[in-house]
């Protein structure tokens, strides 16, 4: 496992994503309202470019006529066939148990500690008065 | 270690490199840049006409050619089909070869065309729609890349008129189905359609039959569902009615060499509607004595089915007991490319497949059922 620096804080938007190649796999991080989430960038279904997909809110409902929306812009779906899976767990929604999408730590560090190293594994410019998402494959 | 590259959503770049090759994918939808770029194969009549009236669908009269978006994001679409350099899901050939002849290992891409042509309330305008569509096909598609086989549009509805179509397309081997939807305005054994049988067993050209996206009926027997998952599901309802007609219109009986291929109607239904047949055929046998051996006999002899979208069996090994009863020899592997339900030939079945059944579902059943492998022969 190394950590690899992805992009800096601010790059990439509440309710964005970035697609990168990383450790040799294709993974896209997410950020929602300062979080971060990394998955990989296969649905487990059929192998689409899942990271791709929109981001949805969670329709949830208790009986016919009644419906909520939660979780805004945290359900990813499959470009493909439309399967939501969880950001935050790579839980497939409809069978979580089973089927999910790998995820990856996801950490923010100051630039200042990066530069002191050596722990992260990427040639990714980095400067001290910035802050950095890292993700750890 | 690289600086990581950005890439632009909306593109698969993850997939890994398919393990088939020699597919032959038996459901493409290829589409128009533009509804223009259709017109232009009409006659001015017609063009003047839809460009005035529209093409008469059902249930769908004015709006364009089909009525989406059903599925969206995507607009009933794969989100990553819509070509870079603008225009509809399967209406650029290079980025079709790029997306889905290549990248899948398709040799042969069987066409299943969709537009207003068999559906039009305006029979003449059917019959101008179907010749247009199947113009487009030869000039737009099948010329351009030999891989991809065409499928004769008619009017169904009017047999004569269906004929005289089929008449002047069939002798060019472009064309390697003749093109019905399964909705049709009677049920399809009905005594109305066996001009068009003629033709076909005549050209030796099996029947592919395909789901409109419009039609003269209900998307579900009783009703308009409320739910597009209710409409999807039903796409294997009239199927079941095609196949009960045929065989107990005596079809086969009168059209020995007739073959029929249900496309994108799933298959998992054909065990159980062959058993309550033969079930019901040994008690009232004598109402439809035309009818002379089991029904499940002529549903295995004339009928193939294409594999999109697969079954996915919560115990896969029911999925193969299932193809099992069916036969591998009446599967074909089909993609629906460009739609959202697309599958993949490298992953579409969950269960492991005899290598003697993956090359027969994959490729060679079709390949004898189309007759790809004769050689072009253009009347």
């Amino acid at each position: 496992m190394s950590r690899h620096v992805v992009a800096k804080v601010g790059e990439i938007g509440s309710g964005q994503r970035k697609i990168i190649d990383v450790g040799g796999r294709r993974v896209g991080v997410f950020h929602s309202n300062g979080e971060y989430f990394a998955l990989l960038d296969r649905c487990p279904h059929q192998g689409a470019s899942l990271c791709s997909g929109m981001l949805m809110s969670l329709v949830d409902s208790s009986e016919p006529g009644d419906y909520r929306i939660s979780r805004k812009s945290e359900m990813l779906r499959c470009p493909w066939h439309g399967w939501e899976f969880d950001i935050r767990t790579g839980q497939s929604w409809c069978e979580p148990s089973k089927i999910r999408v790998k995820t990856y730590p996801v950490s923010v560090e100051p630039g200042a500690d990066l530069v002191k190293g050596p722990y992260v594994a990427t040639t990714y410019p980095v400067s001290i008065e910035d802050d950095y998402v890292l993700v750890e494959i | 270690m690289s600086t990581p590259t950005v890439v632009s959503p909306g593109r698969d770049n993850s997939r890994p490199k398919p393990v088939v090759t020699g597919v032959v994918d038996c459901d493409i939808h290829p589409s128009a840049a533009s509804p223009a770029e259709l017109w232009q194969f009409l006659p001015e009549r017609w063009r003047t006409y839809v460009a005035k009236f529209g093409t008469r669908l059902p249930n769908q009269p004015t709006i364009n050619i089909v009525p989406y978006p059903r599925m969206s994001p995507g607009n009933g679409m794969r989100m990553d089909s819509w070509p870079p350099n603008g225009g509809f899901p399967a209406s650029d050939l290079d980025f079709m070869r790029e997306q889905l002849l290549d990248a899948c290992g398709i040799e042969f891409g069987i066409f299943q065309p969709l537009s207003g042509a068999s559906m039009s309330t305006n029979l003449e305008l059917g019959a101008a729609l179907s010749i247009a569509m199947n113009e487009w096909q030869l000039e737009k598609w099948a010329r351009q890349d030999s891989r991809l086989k065409a499928g004769i549009c008619i009017p169904q509805e009017d047999p004569e008129a269906s004929v005289a179509i089929i008449e002047r397309f069939a002798g060019n081997r472009d064309f390697v189905h003749i093109a019905v939807p399964t909705r049709t305005m009677e049920p399809f054994g009905r005594k109305r359609y066996r001009p068009i049988f003629a033709a076909a067993e005549r050209w030796n050209l099996p029947i592919c039959m395909h789901p409109p996206a419009t039609g003269y009926h209900c998307n579900t027997p009783t009703g308009w569902a409320s739910y597009y998952l209710e409409e999807h599901v039903s796409l294997a309802h009239p199927p079941q009615t095609v196949a009960t007609s045929m065989i107990m219109e005596g079809i086969f009986e009168r059209f020995p060499r007739l073959k029929i291929v249900l496309v994108e109607g799933g298959f998992a239904w054909v065990p159980p509607l062959a058993w309550r047949l033969d079930n019901q055929w040994r008690k009232m046998r004598d109402e439809v004595p035309h009818v002379k051996r089991p029904p499940s006999e002529y549903l295995r002899e004339h009928f193939w089915f294409t594999t999109q979208p697969v079954e996915e069996a919560e115990r896969p090994s029911d999925l193969l007991d299932t193809i099992r009863w069916i036969g591998a020899n009446r599967l074909m592997f089909s993609t629906d490319y460009p739609h959202w339900d697309f599958d993949d030939p490298s992953r579409a079945f969950k269960v492991e497949l005899s290598a003697e059944d993956h090359r027969a579902i994959f490729r060679e059943n079709a390949v004898a059922l189309f007759r790809l492998n004769e050689k072009l022969d253009e009347k």
